[in-house]
């Protein structure tokens, strides 16, 4: 265990939830193509803040949940979400230190590695084809990651969550 | 401060342990058939967070309808019921002509048809994945929903029930990747297999060969071959019928005629006897 203890815990998994309820919420058409991968962005900044709290295993779990939610393939969430918070936790340190545009630039490419392994996955297991939207959220998650970051940060110190 | 080094169990070890478990669930998931009670429990157990997505929507709806004025309250129900005498007049027509229909049948000696059992299921979530397109609806095995079962909007045909949870169940749409669904053309009876492209308002008939007669502006109303959807419900109009004799079939697109795109209530039919219809197997 941690010298300090660890607090907060399910002020986290409440941040996730609600990510989780935002993925599903039924949305008009014209902007679905574009919403925001809000699960994975959340576990990303929790990755990065709270790197012993937040990873591998939280990450799997929550993009399990997002399959079932979503009824894709069992498990295709789950090894994407897995893999990106690899690299995320991986190198938490050096990311923490760029600003927080420079940061929005990195996870766009953590939600682009997302959406090609989670095509990858389903093109291996289903016979689905490349569509250019697949990856249209990537811009739209990078335009919202400071909002996300800022708030997650104010919440973060709010609630002295460590 | 918290420790970095010396806990429980390293990163690459969980990452491994995620790459494993994971494709346990995939191959669990596609290759063996005790997924559909794997993910009938595991739906039942995320209903909470659908009722929880579906609230947003639902109190906006009920604001809506408080905020309504008595004049277009007043319009509504003029509307209504001018349709609703449009269509009583139609329903004269056809129960003579079902009447009719049934006596001509009998004649013929051919199974009578049968009206099933029908229900109006509420949407709860639309799956706009871009792999699945899937709608999420408040009915369940509870209600006596079944796998395969059609799925209708006041248009036309929307997608087939594809799981099944106590309260809840899962509906593909005709539009999905992997859903494809036996139809006819209404004018001259020619059979065709439409499949969803991903695209919400494309579907394309693959192996068609050129020398068949389809042409643009077509209805495709569905055969009732396989058994899965009864005969005659519309499914799609014709959108484009290209013959590049380069390729061995011809490219045809269509598009739904159900609006799969807002659709927020859609009816569930049980075809009468559907399970006894299916032809026995020549000895």
């Amino acid at each position: 265990m941690n010298t300090v203890r660890s607090q907060g815990g399910y002020l986290i998994m409440l941040t996730l939830l609600i990510t989780l309820i935002m993925s599903i919420i039924p949305l008009p058409l014209m902007v679905v193509a574009y919403r925001p991968d809000w699960t994975l962005l959340v576990l990303i900044y929790w990755a990065l803040a709270l790197p012993h709290r937040v990873n591998v295993g939280v990450a799997w779990l929550n993009g399990f949940l997002l399959d079932v939610l979503l009824g894709t393939i069992l498990g295709t969430h789950a090894l994407s979400f897995a893999i990106v918070i690899y690299v995320a936790g991986a190198n938490y340190q050096k990311i923490r230190n760029f600003s927080v545009w420079q940061q929005a630039l990195i996870i766009g490419l953590f939600l682009a590695l997302h959406h090609l392994l989670v095509y990858w996955f389903s093109h291996f297991l289903s016979d689905t084809y490349f569509l250019p939207q697949y990856l249209y959220p990537v811009l739209p998650g990078m335009i919202v990651w400071p909002w996300v970051f800022w708030m997650l940060r104010k919440f973060r110190r709010q609630f002295s969550i460590n | 401060m918290n420790l970095l080094f010396g806990r429980s169990p390293p990163i690459k070890l969980r990452l491994a342990l995620a790459v494993i478990l994971s494709f346990v669930f995939m191959g669990v998931d596609k290759y063996t058939g005790s997924s559909a009670t794997l993910r009938a429990f595991l739906n039942s157990l995320v209903t909470p967070i659908y009722y929880l997505a579906s609230l947003p929507e639902d109190s906006i709806d009920w604001t809506a309808e408080q905020l309504r004025t008595r004049e277009s309250l007043q319009q509504e129900n003029q509307q209504l019921k001018s349709q609703q005498l449009l269509q009583n007049e139609k329903l004269q027509q056809f129960a003579f002509l079902k009447q009719e229909n049934d006596k001509l049948r009998a004649l013929l000696d051919s199974p009578v048809r049968q009206q099933g059992k029908k229900m109006i299921a509420e949407v709860m979530a639309i799956d706009s994945h871009p792999f699945r397109h899937l709608l999420v609806i408040n009915k369940g095995a509870l209600d006596g929903v079944f796998e395969g079962q059609p799925v209708i909007d006041d248009f036309g045909i929307v997608g087939q029930v594809s799981s099944v949870a106590t309260t809840s169940s899962r509906v593909i749409l005709i539009s999905d990747s992997t859903h494809a669904i036996p139809v006819r053309i209404q004018r001259n009876g020619v059979r065709s297999i439409i499949e969803g492209t991903g695209r919400i308002n494309q579907l394309k008939a693959n192996n068609v060969p050129h020398s068949i007669e389809m042409e643009k502006d077509d209805m495709l109303v569905t055969s009732g071959l396989g058994g899965g959807f009864p005969e005659g419900y519309p499914v799609a109009r014709i959108t484009s019928v290209e013959h590049d004799l380069s390729l061995p079939f011809a490219q045809i697109t269509a598009t739904p005629i159900a609006q799969l795109d807002r659709v927020s209530r859609v009816l569930l039919l049980w075809v009468g006897s559907q399970n006894n219809e299916v032809p026995q197997e020549a000895p």
